[in-house]
């Protein structure tokens, strides 16, 4: 009880900060200090302090199973672990809204603390449109999903929350997805700010590209957990399913990508100015796009929470505010002329930075499209449609298999003018990936011709990153890293479609399969009791061709808040393939239905994400270019 | 001037894309109930997922006071979350669940079963959507309740949920 109301009103202060904040800052802006007025530091740290306070009351509710709070009612249960009673405050609509507050305030305190060699007028700017932004976010929070609500009379018991969201990786996917959200909000403010004092410079870029690298990192790592989430909960082996919610969040990570690439430009010899400012405006336009589709129940989709239009409306309002805001502010303020215009030579760094960016736009339009297309069909004409893979595989892979060989080819190119060399090692390089594709291509269909064109071009650039690895040791090192990365990325997601396998079959215990040279045992059930769920366990013996014996436990659970019934595979994954066993109960049979799948090189396409987010974090940390 | 009209250009896309998704945001709650009731079904004929042979919807719609008819899809998220749902709907004798399979892979409509439970007594293959249009449907998932004289009583588009449960449970009482 007392919780929930520390945490309401700890909110409602924070609000009252962010006011301050703006009032301050409008007075500091006009007048002759050097320095920004000292008062807005703590101003801003208090505010942070305040969300989160709040943040840990709605925790100690929902660890206390407070029941008279309606967001703990409606998500917990007495006999969930401690564990998921925390995860459960960020695994709703109120609670994720509370983390990206927190976010957002912990972001512009730590942008005032590091900038402070920044020009004064620059950083009050970028606090007033950061503080725009959180006032929106409080408004929304406390008008229309407050997660303090009470409850009266004060039930028992609560809802329960979802088992398929009893999840260890779903545990940390918000908070890490929307560190990566979050941190584009702090960069569409600083570049309006950047445009209207234009300051847009070598030095900006150096300061911003800080941030840009953070909230991409941290993107790509909340994009991956979610797909481990669900490949390991959801799926039958898969792990990206072009989801609406999978696709909004894959949108802003284009968006970073071009923008990480352009930011290099810029700070080397300030060319694609517009290019930065426009993708800065759009990646959190895009971000916030997501949220609203994700949020208003426009979409259905596993992330939906809960169909109230009330909530989309705030949120779309508030979102064309903003564009609305970085519009105007870029075509009044926007001023191309004063930088100095270098001609870009076709063979270029900058020239194919921009083809680069262009790639990424491509891809973003195919999928921005399959995103919002069945909304406006829908509106027009009535008619409602529902956008599949085969869309996004058709418009997506040719067009990667130029991209992939584009990547290979252009990174050695030098700045402002240079020259395409052939080199004997790439010709090598070329005939190897053709032989070893042709391989592939021979022991499996020829339905997979493209694919195997895509994997020739993916491993061309696998072996072309691991050369240039060895030949410019650590010079450069954060890019060949990610792109090794993402050749790597390509190249177990295709090897693994390719060559999946998998039975389906109904077995009793006691009975034997054999899947190629697999000897799959049935031996015995076992029944337990959980604290919160029943589960019948099977166990199987799997022996392989070389004899080895290994045993998977798949279990069906009965939960009992709210009563579902889960399977859960087991999983025994090594460095070449991914074993994976589920069972299910047959209505009325004495056998189960068993699905065994052989799904190889999975867990390299977890290490290849790491190894892409992994090259952004070097470069984080890398010494700034030598003047 | 020429950023001006660039200017113009671009708000008035915007301005329409809001209008849009405005819109878009009001049509949500067609997720209640549609007014189109009362039709009665038509007839069609179809391969069944587990049999493999054709049937008949006159064969089908048979010896039950209900009938629930529920298009769905292995590669439709919303059909899994609706899913639960038609597993304790199965447990009820009243009626009788019937699936029609949209335009999906069969490998992966069996996968779908075997994880989540078979609620349905029968399931059909639509494999290109004709049935489903000619039943009226608009997209997938999309559920209709059905009486013995092979009326559509009631029609559910959008995943079904505790609610629509509660009323399905009212009338079969």
């Amino acid at each position: 009880m007392l919780a929930t109301q520390i945490g309401y009103y700890s909110l409602i202060f924070g609000l009252i900060a962010g006011l301050l904040i703006i009032l301050l800052s409008i007075k500091n802006y006009n007048n002759r200090e050097i320095f920004i007025n000292p008062k807005i530091l703590p101003i801003s740290f208090l505010q942070f302090f305040f969300v989160s306070i709040s943040f840990i009351g709605l925790i100690l509710s929902f660890i206390n199973s407070d029941f008279s709070n309606e967001t703990v009612y409606n998500n917990s249960h007495t006999t969930k672990p401690l564990f998921y009673k925390i995860s459960g405050t960020w695994g709703n609509h109120e609670g994720s809204l509370l983390l990206w507050l927190l976010v957002l305030t912990l972001f512009i305190f730590l942008f005032l603390v590091t900038s402070s060699n920044q020009p004064k007028r620059y950083r009050i700017l970028t606090l007033v449109f950061q503080q725009i932004i959180i006032i929106g976010f409080f408004l929304f929070v406390l008008i229309t999903s407050n997660p303090f609500s009470n409850l009266f009379p004060i039930p028992q018991e609560g809802l329960g929350l979802n088992p398929i969201l009893q999840d260890p990786a779903l545990a940390i996917h918000p908070p890490i997805l929307y560190i990566g959200y979050v941190g584009s909000s702090i960069i569409f403010a600083s570049s309006l700010a950047a445009v209207v004092e234009n300051y847009i410079s070598k030095n900006w870029a150096r300061h911003i590209k800080k941030w840009i690298l953070i909230s991409w990192v941290f993107l790509t790592i909340g994009i991956m957990l979610g797909s481990i989430w669900a490949y390991y909960e959801l799926g039958w082996g898969g792990f990206w399913f072009w989801d609406p919610v999978e696709n909004v969040s894959l949108m802003p990570w284009l968006c970073l990508t071009a923008l990480l690439h352009c930011i290099i430009v810029l700070e080397k010899n300030l060319s694609l100015a517009s290019w930065v400012v426009i993708l800065s405006i759009a990646s959190f336009t895009l971000s916030m796009s997501g949220t609203f589709l994700v949020r208003s129940g426009i979409l259905n989709s596993v992330h939906t929470f809960a169909n109230d239009p009330e909530r989309g409306m705030f949120i779309l309002i508030f979102l064309f505010i903003l564009i609305f805001i970085a519009l105007f502010i870029f075509f009044t303020f926007f001023k191309d002329n004063n930088l100095k215009k270098i001609k870009i030579n076709w063979i270029s760094k900058e020239a194919s930075i921009l083809v680069n960016n262009w790639f990424l736009m491509y891809f973003l339009a195919v999928i921005l499209i399959g995103t919002v297309y069945p909304i406006f069909l829908e509106v027009i004409t009535d008619e409602k449609i529902s956008i599949g893979p085969p869309f996004f595989n058709k418009l997506i892979i040719p067009f990667l298999i130029f991209f992939l060989i584009f990547m290979a080819i252009v990174p050695s190119l030098n700045w402002i003018k240079s020259y395409l060399r052939i080199r004997i090692t790439n010709i090598i390089f070329l005939i190897l990936s053709i032989f070893l594709s042709y391989i592939v291509l021979d022991r499996t269909s020829s339905e997979t011709l493209i694919l195997t064109i895509l994997l020739c071009a993916s491993l061309y650039l696998f072996f072309i990153t691991i050369r240039e690895f060895f030949n410019k040791r650590f010079k450069n090192i954060s890019q060949i890293v990610s792109h090794f990365g993402f050749s790597l990325l390509i190249l177990s997601i295709l090897l693994n479609s390719i060559f999946s396998k998998e039975m389906i079959t109904n077995l009793k215990v006691g009975e034997k399969f054999n899947l190629k040279e697999n000897i799959i045992t049935f031996e015995k059930i076992e029944n337990n009791k959980s604290k919160n769920y029943d589960s019948v366990i099977g166990y199987f013996k799997i022996q392989d061709k070389n004899q080895e014996i290994i045993y998977l436990k798949p279990e069906i659970r009965i939960y009992n808040e709210p009563t579902t019934i889960t399977s859960e595979a087991d999983i025994k994954t090594t460095l070449y393939t991914d074993k994976f066993l589920v069972m299910n109960f047959v209505k009325g049979k004495e056998y189960f239905n068993v699905r065994y799948q052989l799904k190889p090189y999975m867990i390299w396409i977890w290490i290849s994400t790491i190894f892409i987010a992994l090259g952004g974090f070097i470069s984080f940390f890398k010494k700034e270019y030598a003047k | 001037m020429q950023n001006r009209i660039k200017l113009i250009f671009i708000s008035l896309l915007l301005f329409f894309c809001f209008l849009i998704l405005f819109e878009a945001l009001k049509k949500s709650n067609i997720y209640v109930p549609d007014k189109v009731l009362k039709k009665s079904l038509p007839k069609f004929k179809s391969q069944d997922l587990d049999l493999k042979k054709e049937i008949s919807s006159d064969e089908l719609f048979v010896d039950s006071e209900f009938y629930l008819l529920n298009i769905w899809a292995s590669w439709c998220l919303p059909c899994r979350k609706e899913h639960s749902i038609l597993m304790e709907l199965s447990r009820n004798p009243k009626i009788k669940l019937i699936g029609l399979n949209y335009k999906d892979k069969f490998t992966n409509a069996k996968k779908f079963i075997d994880k989540f439970g078979n609620p349905y007594s029968d399931n059909m293959i639509d494999t290109d959507g004709t049935i489903s249009i000619e039943l009226g449907a608009y997209g997938i998932p999309e559920t209709f309740i059905i009486n013995k004289n092979k009326k559509i009583i009631k029609k559910y588009i959008g995943p079904l949920d505790q609610n629509s449960l509660n009323e399905i449970n009212i009338i079969l009482k």
